[in-house]
């Protein structure tokens, strides 16, 4: 009698830079989308997303980074959560991330990178497609 | 994290952080087992002070949580709080922003943070609140802080699970006749007027206290105690009279620099000690479980009536009836009832 599951997801800027606008378009699309967004705001430490994604029990945590940082910091995060044992939260990227960063950081465990042009919709449907559940 | 319900609550006890959290989505979405790990958790209830936060949207409920999270960790104490924001009754959706200002606490094991839809439940919390305020108290936090969402003027429902409400007030929101209107300036255990630096301030304190005059504090005074007020039934609520010296203080804040926050935490802890001494606590927790068990019976009984296939069947044979002027509604009702009951 599972009644009011809602996919719960948290939208977090890892790192140093002070652009929130693409993070915020994304959290709207997923609350049109029916989703619970978590916003937890600018320059948030790896450690920190880590901790609030377990403490409010999220199905996705969608990180956005425009810093060039992210060979450190998405890595950075999936080791946290390996380490929290968590391997039931879908983690996606967004960004401007070049093409030829994208099969490593898929390779740690990142589920998809939705560079600039990715219509909210995709990102939308990829996690409804692919939350575990 | 494949755990079984058992599992979660004896580690939840423990407060192992992930099982606190798994518990609280278990009791939020009522997943299966849902009601066998409530009723195990129930027992170690009732230890934690539970504290209201409540006002209009903007008027500094974040940020005044935030530091009082702050004060009370800087006393030795743990707190758990539950913010909760508004769910889109269009699409089902919620942004749930409270955190974001209070995420300097997320690296403390003292503190947990968990952000919550309204999920359709008018009253400025969500249905599910009370819940997850229990699985914070048998995990062990001191505290436990309720955000409503930012709320308007009749939204009371935080007055039934909180020992004490803090009502955040701002200047510059209306004149003096909207202090003297009914609700949410009933509930108020302890008044505080944020963003103090604000012009106009030294009116808002004055219109309040003139309004606690005019209720008359001093000697006991009216609180309205939600009785059940579910979806299937009509709004039942009914004044009591609490006997208690405690007479809410008005205090100025920054919440912002932290100024004046300190002196909140020693109102609500001051407030909670005059209850408990007055003996209106005890009455205070009677009536949340009198609601609660009223709500939950109600619920079983709207829940039995959706589920029943011979009862739907029924509703829409009476509906026709009182759609074309047959019979009433009040009438259909009655007969609607008295199939679910037998």
């Amino acid at each position: 009698m599972d009644e009011g599951r809602k996919i719960r997801v948290l939208v977090a800027k890892p790192g140093l830079d002070g652009h929130d606008r693409g993070a915020k378009v994304v959290a709207r699309a997923l609350r049109d989308a029916g989703m619970e967004v978590i916003y937890t705001g600018l320059r948030q430490t790896p450690e920190q997303i880590v901790a609030a994604a377990i403490q409010e029990d999220v199905d996705v945590v969608a990180m956005s980074i425009l810093s060039g940082a992210h060979n450190y910091l998405f890595p950075r995060v999936m080791q946290l959560l390996r380490e929290r044992g968590v391997d039931d939260v879908l983690v996606v990227g967004g960004g401007i991330i070049p093409d030829e960063d994208i099969p490593g950081l898929k390779e740690c465990g990142i589920a998809e990178i939705f560079t600039p042009g990715a219509s909210t919709a995709d990102t939308v449907k990829f996690i409804r497609e692919n939350v575990h559940r | 994290m494949a755990m079984d319900w058992q599992e979660i609550v004896s580690r939840a006890l423990a407060r192992d952080i992930r099982a606190v959290s798994r518990l609280i989505s278990i009791v939020e979405d009522r997943r299966s087992g849902f009601e066998a790990a409530y009723a195990a958790i129930y027992p170690r209830t009732g230890k934690a002070h539970v504290i209201g936060i409540t006002g209009p949207p903007g008027s500094g409920k974040s940020t005044l949580v935030d530091k009082m999270a702050a004060e009370y960790r800087g006393r030795g104490k743990t707190v758990g709080i539950v913010a909760v924001d508004p769910t889109s009754p269009f699409t089902g959706g919620a942004l749930l922003g409270d955190r974001l200002r209070m995420q300097r606490h997320s690296l403390d094991d003292g503190v947990f943070i968990r952000s919550m839809g309204t999920r359709g439940h008018l009253g400025g919390v969500a249905r599910a609140t009370s819940g997850v305020v229990d699985v914070l108290d048998a995990a062990g936090y001191d505290y436990v802080l309720i955000e409503t969402v930012g709320v308007g003027q009749s939204e009371v429902e935080i007055a039934s699970l909180a020992d004490t409400v803090a009502l955040v007030q701002v200047p510059g929101l209306g004149d003096d006749i909207q202090v003297i209107k009914a609700g949410v300036m009933e509930i108020g255990d302890v008044f505080v007027v944020n963003k103090k630096d604000r012009p106009g301030v030294q009116r808002v304190v004055a219109e309040i206290r003139m309004a606690l005059d005019l209720a008359g504090n001093a000697s006991g005074r009216g609180r309205a105690s939600l009785g059940h007020h579910g979806p299937a039934v009509a709004a039942g609520a009914t004044v009591v009279t609490e006997v208690t010296a405690w007479s809410p203080p008005i205090l100025q804040t920054m919440a912002e620099s932290g100024e004046g926050v300190a002196e909140v935490c020693d109102m609500c802890d001051a407030h909670l000690c005059r209850l408990a001494e007055d003996g209106v606590l005890v009455e205070r927790r009677l009536r949340r479980a009198k609601s609660e068990t009223m709500q939950i019976a109600s619920d079983l009984i709207w829940r039995g009536l959706a589920d029943d296939p011979r009862a739907l069947e029924a509703a829409e044979g009476l509906a026709r009836k009182v759609a074309c002027r047959e019979i009433d509604p009040y009438s259909a009702g009655r007969s609607l009832r008295e199939l679910i009951v037998s």
